[in-house]
């Protein structure tokens, strides 16, 4: 359908936002970027949208780790606790390939890990790949 | 480079030779297991019966329309046990049901991909599925 996919990412690094949205431009011209910039403001921004109902909630999540107030982590466990925010699709997208960053993401239902710093073509062609498998409908 | 080791559980033996072959052309080294059907896709990663010395799989690629047990029952099972809960699982699954996907996912499946009808097309997804899960993702792969 054409309706406009809405994604969240939460990411503090201004210039990694920039990049990722940018990136995403080029594949996917329906979708639309909110972006917070903590852990904390992300749970409360999430809790409202559930409370709003199913039309309000992204239709995937971006996520970096290292994150002032509340790293990613814990807002991944936050959402994936969850039954509503739960089913939306967690892409951890985060400078650190620290192994227990790793297991405990997917260990809390994190969909996919990705670790930057990313050249841009491969950015891009991962921002292609998560839009035809995650923003399909 | 470290190794790969995978479980294709896929009951068509034609999806079973195209998903080999889309392998071979991704040129991407990695041990596959194929099972037929749910249930041995349960022992399998149980390690149970004839699966006692089976390898713990980095990545579960699944059919949804399995015999004995389906693909969503496989998912559930694998994430309500320690051991293997954190294994990502793909769906690759005929069925483009909404009903069907949204299940697949609140049971926890990493993503669910419908299969194509053309066999092109087939192998060219399962090639983006490799590069994407074995080349750029991080897996939780243990020890």
């Amino acid at each position: 359908m054409n309706d406009v996919k809405k994604i969240l990412l939460v990411e503090d690094r201004e210039a990694d936002a920039r990049l990722v949205i940018e990136a995403f431009k080029g594949v996917c011209s329906k979708c639309e970027f909110e972006v917070i910039q903590d852990g904390e403001s992300a749970i409360n921004a999430l809790s409202q949208k559930e409370l709003k109902g199913k039309t309000s909630l992204p239709d995937l999540i971006i996520l970096d780790i290292k994150l002032p107030k509340r790293n990613g982590r814990e807002v991944l466990k936050e959402i994936k606790s969850s039954v509503t925010l739960g089913a939306i699709p967690v892409i951890m997208l985060t400078n650190s390939d620290a192994r227990e960053d790793i297991l405990d993401s997917y260990e809390h239902m994190a969909n996919t890990y990705i670790t930057k710093p990313l050249a841009m073509a491969d950015l891009i062609e991962t921002a292609k790949f998560i839009k035809d498998t995650w923003l399909k409908k | 480079m470290t190794e790969i080791t995978l479980l294709l559980v896929e009951d068509k033996p034609s999806d079973v030779r195209l998903v080999m072959e889309a392998f071979k052309e991704t040129g991407i080294h990695a041990n596959m297991s194929v099972v037929g059907n749910g249930e041995d896709a349960i022992n399998f990663l149980l390690k149970k019966g004839q699966y006692s010395d089976a390898p713990r799989p980095d990545l579960i690629l699944l059919d949804l329309k399995l015999p004995k047990k389906n693909g969503h029952e496989v998912i559930k099972k694998v994430r309500e046990t320690d051991d293997i809960s954190l294994i990502p699982i793909i769906v690759l699954s005929n069925s483009d049901a909404e009903p069907d996907i949204q299940k697949a996912y609140k049971y926890q499946a990493n993503c669910y991909i419908t299969k194509p009808f053309k066999m092109s097309e087939f192998v060219e997804t399962v090639k983006l599925i490799e590069k994407f899960w074995l080349n750029r993702v991080k897996l939780p792969k243990n020890k």
